[in-house]
């Protein structure tokens, strides 16, 4: 597991400590994902870090990462300038189950940069969409400035065929939109719980109570699916450093249904 | 009246409510609508009213001197406004304005506590409303927090 060699042909500052990287592979070769995949990036002299990958799995190539930059080698990653090289091993890991979910509602809810390993999610659903039933999303950010993806967000808030809800956990008088957490939206939200797949990305402690609003809507334990973050060193389920229970983040996830780790997801001492 | 009392009836917070309850609370109750930017009501202010939104957008608001007007959470069509102030001192702690039109119905606040003197079974079946719009604003206060204060 060697990693390849990419070129930053681009970096987008999405927020103040987030950016997106575009990168180009040096040399030939194919690429492809599935979304909720994600690779092991290099920063050369700094080190290797685990990032969903957030670009069209339709369009792999240029791929895209959105990083946000809270430690060394992230934030290495984010000060990148274009034609600086990168190492890249992956993909990994398994991807949102949207075959599965064909004839279903949609229900996508993501906090903060959880809306980077979905998007390649809402991408597949949307050039599909005749497959789904209803798409809904929910998308919180901390502030109005802390939101990722704008332009992309007015686009499918402009679609007919699904509906969009921006929430900010706090907002100056500016801000036209709700203020809150995800979860006072999912009572709005128009979903058939028992045909609906749930798709939810962000912090433990959001997706935690989600869960628990969706489990009380009705909506199935198995069609409920979460994207973990756990300390992932080798890609491939050899070094032991994301085993949450008897599962490895990055071989088996980083995507479960939350019938299958219920017993070890945010439980203390795990 | 009648139509007061369709309206009350459809309002969430007293779905289910027995037509006999839901008849006595038209007495208190009136149907009002704020254009945007209008405070539906302002910290200080006496509270004489509890409001159930019908359509629209409130914004609570915390003013501070330093940065203005700071949302703390909004509230739309189907949720109830303004059970703090259904407590002694019965004053607001917040303003909330209307960040769009807002037509909302409004229940008096004494005559509310009245009836529910005079009438334990509804006055039992409005707490019970009451503390489950309570325990679901302090979930999702707890999760704000959470996000605000450790970003996580």
């Amino acid at each position: 597991m060697f990693p390849r060699l990419f070129r930053v042909a681009r970096r987008v500052r999405e927020t103040p400590d987030t950016c997106t990287l575009t990168l180009t592979p040096e040399g030939p070769g194919d690429f492809s994902f599935k979304p909720g995949q994600f690779n092991m990036i290099t920063a050369f002299g700094v080190g290797e870090v685990p990032i969903s990958i957030s670009g069209d799995p339709a369009q792999p190539l240029p791929l895209r990462h959105t990083i946000r930059g809270v430690g060394a080698v992230t934030q290495a990653l984010c000060r990148l300038k274009p034609a600086e090289v990168v190492g890249l091993r992956g993909p990994f890991g398994t991807g949102w189950p949207l075959a599965e979910a064909a004839g279903n509602d949609i229900f996508i809810i993501a906090g903060g940069l959880g809306l980077a390993p979905l998007r390649p999610a809402m991408y597949q659903v949307l050039e599909n969409r005749a497959a789904y039933g209803a798409v809904e999303v929910i998308y919180g950010a901390r502030t109005p400035g802390d939101m990722l993806y704008l332009k992309e967000l007015q686009q499918w808030r402009g679609r007919f065929d699904l509906r969009v809800h921006v929430t900010v956990d706090a907002a100056g008088p500016d801000w036209r939109g709700n203020v809150g957490v995800v979860t006072n939206i999912i009572p709005r939200a128009r979903f058939d719980p028992y045909h609906t797949t749930a798709l939810i990305c962000g912090p433990g402690v959001m997706m935690r109570f989600v869960v628990q609003d969706l489990l009380k809507r009705g909506v199935r334990e198995e069609n409920i699916f979460i994207s973990l973050e756990r300390t992932m060193k080798c890609g491939v389920g050899f070094c032991g450093h994301c085993q949450l229970g008897p599962v490895f983040i990055c071989r088996d996830g980083p995507v479960f249904s939350y019938a299958r780790i219920r017993e070890w997801f945010e439980r203390r001492g795990i | 009246m009648e139509a007061l009392e369709q309206l009350l009836a459809e309002h969430p917070f007293l779905q289910g409510l027995p037509s006999r309850h839901l008849s006595r609370l038209v007495d208190f109750a009136e149907a009002k609508q704020f254009d945007a930017q209008q405070f539906l009501f302002r910290e200080g202010e006496a509270a004489r009213e509890f409001f159930l939104i019908r359509s629209g957008q409130v914004a609570m608001e915390i003013y501070t001197a330093r940065r203005g007007a700071i949302t703390i959470q909004t509230r739309q069509a189907g949720d109830v406004l303004g059970w703090m102030g259904l407590k002694p001192p019965y004053q607001w702690n917040v303003d909330a304005r209307a960040m769009t039109v807002v037509r909302v119905i409004t229940l008096k606040v004494e005559g509310l506590w009245r009836l529910c003197e005079e009438d334990h079974e509804l006055g039992y079946d409005l707490l019970k409303r009451h503390i489950g719009c309570m325990a679901q604003y302090f979930k999702s206060m707890k999760l704000q927090l959470v996000s605000l204060v450790h970003g996580v």
